[in-house]
């Protein structure tokens, strides 16, 4: 009998990429349970069409590669893609806008840099900034949360808006975010009191969709799928930015430090684009300043620039810089006296 | 308590230590064959003492330690030497290497020993001296000659001693069962290592999953000043290292030793070892090996002769060879599979690990790197094995040396963490090998360019020598042909010309210089050796049917002109000088006379011979020819050449054979007339 020869370890451990990414999605439930409770059902749609589309482009481009499908299509990557590209997108979105912006994402941002681990830019929010800058009166308008117009729309209705755009014709409301930024003349408190979008202490609907998002990340970072680091210090930083210009709540205001925590996408974005491992910077000292320069940016764009939500943008510009502050945050090997390599 | 620090990283595999633990250690008893490798340890292999067919007695030296790193090896039980040759080890790349293999007599006749239980009567040296003797080598995994590791440089001031019980691979517990079975051996052992090196304090550090280990040791330990620590279990905190740091908070410097950090590190099994040595005389010659896994029926330690081959010890717990396809010396972690099952144990063999296909499966393809990081989590000595990767498999080896690739100590844990498969440590070791031969091969080209370098400067040197002589020889010209008279301003030209003249004129009257005529002599013999030479090439070759005989042809009839020439040039010159040289002793003649009368006086000798030496001469000449041919023949048969040289030779062989036949004739006929 011949016997195996093979290097150590022999071992191995329970984790695979496969799963990493199954908990990743199982860590969405809550926040698209949420968003479906208080927008409808167009944020299902999104996604059902959304991961078909996925799988169809990711399925060609494997094939255009010559790549084994199976192999690569069982670890879920596609689907993540799909499942945080579509929860991004405004509810009730056409098909050929969810399609477009998949196919941005699966085929330029992903498999054209070599698929799966070698893209240098978060494939779902590449895809959402180009879809940003194509259509932006479509990616622009979201639907009025639960108790403000009326009933809301019926999955049969949510699946016409995506299949039949011409036909449907939804009620649009700019989001919490974008009425703050247009505000130049009340001060915070009329400003809440004078809009149906606001609730508690950021925008109805939204702050709870952000806890759910909260809730996920939380149980992801309990399975140790990603570590605290990067989305702790975007959150600190946009909290720290919103608290210094804060003012009090006057009409020049940019918002309370909960606001910025709680609307739109910031705990989405903490948990599930920023963690991103592979566009991300990998030394743990990166992912501070890595996740730091997220929240500052988030904040710049929020409050001075021209879109009502400002990960994306924040994001994809930090994944430029990710490698070189890699670079520079070599941790401290053993047996070595500082950082830089030299014994 | 004692206070004990963290390491960076770390991993909590399934410990799997409970299935070998069950039972006390087994005596494995005497194989009908031991194969006891040379090289068992770090350093130069021992060297054989031994001869084929001698008896041996257990604990005898078979072969002697070579040089300071090297430990001697000893015959684990007597018997008959049956061979010393190259066997199949147990090493990761399979290969073989010597071996001596001794068939047991089964009387397991110890040869006498000599044991000091007041080992304080012996200083360190001589205490060293011992333990090298005894051939103990660090038995936890490297293999480092224990003698060695105990030689502290003169003036290190030595803190710390740490008995290393960690044991943190999964699966094996052969240091487990000796703190339960013998903690009074190790901590005697350890007082002996505490006399040698005289540390501030002697530990023993242990994992929290032995706590019977530990309480047996506490309990051996009361008194001794030994203290017995234990920390959280982690994989690896066994590694001397991390153990180091668990303990004492200090980190041993890249690529130094633990002296360095005041620190001296033995293993358990070592640390019994030296125990035996020092009391008993016993050399090391056998040790406690787990054998576990589920591809045996009864997982357990056994008290294993070094060279028992492993198919005995594991038929001993019940093999079932059908349920396993890899064998394993040492853990899952760090052990290697062995090439086949019939490899010896060796003083490193803390474990025989037969998994089966289930317990741990062949791993799957690896999927692409999602830069998680867990690999960085996970590595003890904070590297950033994803980087790593990425420059290993872009073959970036500066890159890999600046991320401290040589820090790692190919621990796993980074491979067991990752999702996606990636064989990592594999990458390591690639990269560290290529990087190593790298700079072999660049110390090479450094050395051959330096010897480049310093022979262009000797040459240089002579050239410049040279120069300095030629310069000072014309300085001196010119200073003569002042003192000669011409004016200061004279043109060098006109002086070697007026030398030229001057010369000729000499020559001129006669008393002609020696040298020119030898000069021309000279060049008419090299001349003729040349001819001689060229020719016998054309003739073997036209022999041998060569494709360069019209090359051969043309240089020959190159030489033979510029023979011609260089007679003539001798010709001219004995004519222009010699009637004035000799005019009085000797009549003119010139060249073509004194050529007729050489040809005449050949001619004249010739017929002075009788036919009968002629034909004997010829004969002569031809038997010789026909042995070069014969040689020539051979020798191209030998080197296999084309058909057609050899049957142009062998034909050439029956020409001269004939034509000796004939000059035989000859010769009969000419001495019978």
């Amino acid at each position: 009998m011949a016997l195996m020869r093979l290097t150590s370890p022999h071992a191995h451990g329970p984790m695979s990429t496969q799963r990493v990414m199954q908990y990743v999605l199982l860590a969405t439930v809550p926040g698209i349970v949420v968003l479906t409770h208080f927008f409808g059902f167009g944020t299902l749609v999104n996604i059902l069409w959304g991961c078909l589309v996925a799988l169809a482009c990711e399925s060609l481009a494997l094939k255009l590669r010559g790549r084994p499908l199976g192999f690569y299509l069982k670890d879920c990557s596609a689907l993540v893609t799909a499942f945080l590209l579509c929860i991004a997108l405004p509810p009730y979105s056409p098909w050929w806008l969810i399609a477009v912006g998949i196919a941005s994402s699966i085929l330029l941002a992903k498999q054209l840099y070599g698929g799966l681990g070698y893209n240098p830019f978060n494939p779902a929010m590449a895809g959402y900034v180009i879809l940003l800058i194509s259509f932006p009166v479509q990616m622009t308008t979201w639907a009025p949360p639960l108790g403000t117009a009326g009933e809301l729309p019926g999955l049969w209705e949510a699946l016409q808006a995506c299949f039949t755009p011409g036909l449907y014709d939804g009620v649009t409301m700019a989001t919490p975010l974008d009425v703050l930024k247009q505000n130049n003349s009340l001060l915070i408190d009329d400003l809440w009191q004078q809009n149906p979008q606001f609730g508690t202490f950021a925008g109805l609907g939204w702050e709870w969709a952000n806890l759910a998002f909260l809730a996920g990340g939380a149980w992801l970072l309990y399975k140790r799928i990603f570590t605290w680091h990067a989305p702790v210090a975007m959150l600190a930083s946009l909290s720290l930015l919103a608290a210094i210009f804060y003012d009090g709540g006057s009409s020049a205001s940019g918002g309370s430090p909960l606001f910025h925590l709680f609307s739109g996408a910031t705990m989405f974005g903490a948990f599930f684009i920023v963690t991103d491992p592979v566009t991300s910077a990998v030394s743990l000292r990166g992912r501070l300043i890595y996740g730091a320069l997220i929240g500052v940016l988030v904040y710049i764009i929020r409050v001075r620039g021209n879109y009502p939500d400002a990960v994306a943008f924040a994001v994809l510009i930090m994944n430029f810089a990710a490698p070189f502050i890699d670079y520079y945050t070599q941790p401290r090997t053993y047996g070595h006296s500082d950082k830089r390599g030299e014994k | 308590m004692r206070k004990t620090f963290g390491f960076h990283g770390g991993i909590h595999p399934p410990e799997n230590k409970h299935q070998s633990v069950r039972t006390p250690i087994a005596d494995a008893g005497i194989p009908p064959q031991l194969i006891i490798p040379l090289s068992q340890h770090i350093g130069t292999p021992a060297g054989v003492v031994v001869t084929i067919g001698e008896h041996v007695l257990k604990g005898q030296v078979i072969a002697e330690a070579q040089g300071f790193v090297s430990v001697p090896k000893h015959a684990p039980t007597s018997g008959t030497i049956h061979a010393i040759e190259d066997r199949l080890i147990a090493h990761p790349s399979g290969h073989l290497a010597p071996c001596i293999v001794i068939v047991p007599d089964g009387k397991d006749e110890w040869i006498e020993c000599v044991g000091t239980p007041h080992y304080e009567t012996l200083d360190k040296v001589e205490l060293i001296n011992l333990i090298r003797h005894a051939g103990v080598a660090g038995m936890g995994g490297a293999g480092f000659p224990s003698s060695v590791k105990l030689s502290v440089k003169a003036g290190t001031h030595i803190e710390t001693l740490i008995i290393n019980g960690t044991e943190c691979e999964p699966y094996i517990t052969a240091d487990d069962v000796l703190m339960r079975e013998r903690a009074d051996q190790i901590i005697e052992g350890a007082k002996i290592l505490r006399y040698i090196i005289g540390p501030q304090e002697t530990l023993i550090g242990v994992e929290d999953n032995k706590p019977e280990g530990i309480a047996a040791l506490r309990a051996a330990a009361q008194g001794s000043g030994i203290e017995v620590v234990d920390f959280p279990t982690k994989y690896p905190s066994g590694g001397e290292k991390q153990l180091i740091e668990i303990l004492t908070g200090k980190q041993v410097p890249s690529g130094g030793l633990p002296s360095q950090v005041g620190v001296v590190c033995q293993n358990i099994g070592s640390t019994v070892a030296i125990y035996d040595a020092v009391v008993h005389g016993r050399p090391l010659i056998s040790r406690v090996t787990t054998v576990t896994g589920n591809a045996v029926r009864e997982p357990q330690n056994f008290q294993a002769l070094i060279g028992t081959p492993m198919r005995y010890l594991l038929e001993k717990a019940g093999y079932q060879p059908e349920k396993n396809r890899r064998l394993i010396m040492g853990g899952p972690m760090m052990g290697f599979t062995v090439p086949d099952i019939d490899v010896p144990i060796v003083k490193t063999t803390n474990c025989l690990l037969a998994p089966t296909e289930a317990e741990l499966p062949t791993p799957p393809p690896a999927q692409a790197c999602i830069r998680c990081g867990m690999c960085a989590e996970a590595c003890p000595a904070s590297l950033l094995p994803q980087q790593l990767f990425w420059f290993a498999q872009g073959k970036e080896f500066e890159k890999l040396e600046h991320h401290n690739l040589f820090d790692c100590i190919e621990c796993g844990a980074c491979s067991y963490a990752c999702p996606s498969n990636i064989p990592l440590v594999q990458y390591y070791r690639a990269s560290k090998a290529e990087i190593l031969q790298l700079r072999r091969d660049h110390e090479k080209a450094e050395a051959s360019r330096i010897r480049f370098e310093s022979r262009q400067q000797r040459l240089e040197q002579a050239e410049a020598e040279k120069e300095a002589k030629r310069a000072a020889r014309k300085k001196a010209a010119e200073q003569r042909a002042q003192a000669t008279g011409g004016d200061a301003g004279e043109d060098p030209i006109q002086a070697a010309i007026a030398r030229a003249q001057a010369k000729k004129a000499a020559q001129g009257t006669g008393d002609g210089d020696e040298s020119e005529l030898e000069k021309l002599e000279k060049a008419v013999v090299s001349a003729q050796k040349r001819l001689d030479t060229a020719t016998t090439k054309l003739e073997e070759a036209k022999a041998a049917g060569s494709d360069f005989v019209e090359a051969l042809q043309t240089g020959v009839d190159k030489t033979r002109a510029k023979l011609a020439a260089a007679e003539q040039a001798l010709g001219v010159y004995q004519q222009s000088h010699q009637p004035e040289a000799a005019v009085e002793d000797k009549p003119p003649v010139d060249a073509a006379a004194a050529a007729i009368e050489k040809a005449m006086a050949k001619r004249q000798a010739e017929a002075a011979q009788s036919p009968a030496e002629k034909a004997r001469a010829d004969l002569e000449k031809l038997q010789k020819r026909l042995q070069k041919t014969q040689e020539t023949l051979i020798q191209s048969k030998a080197n296999g050449d084309e058909e057609k040289v050899i049957i142009a030779l062998e034909s050439t062989v029956v020409r001269l054979t004939e034509k000796i036949n004939a000059a035989q004739q000859t010769l009969q006929a000419a001495e019978d007339a």
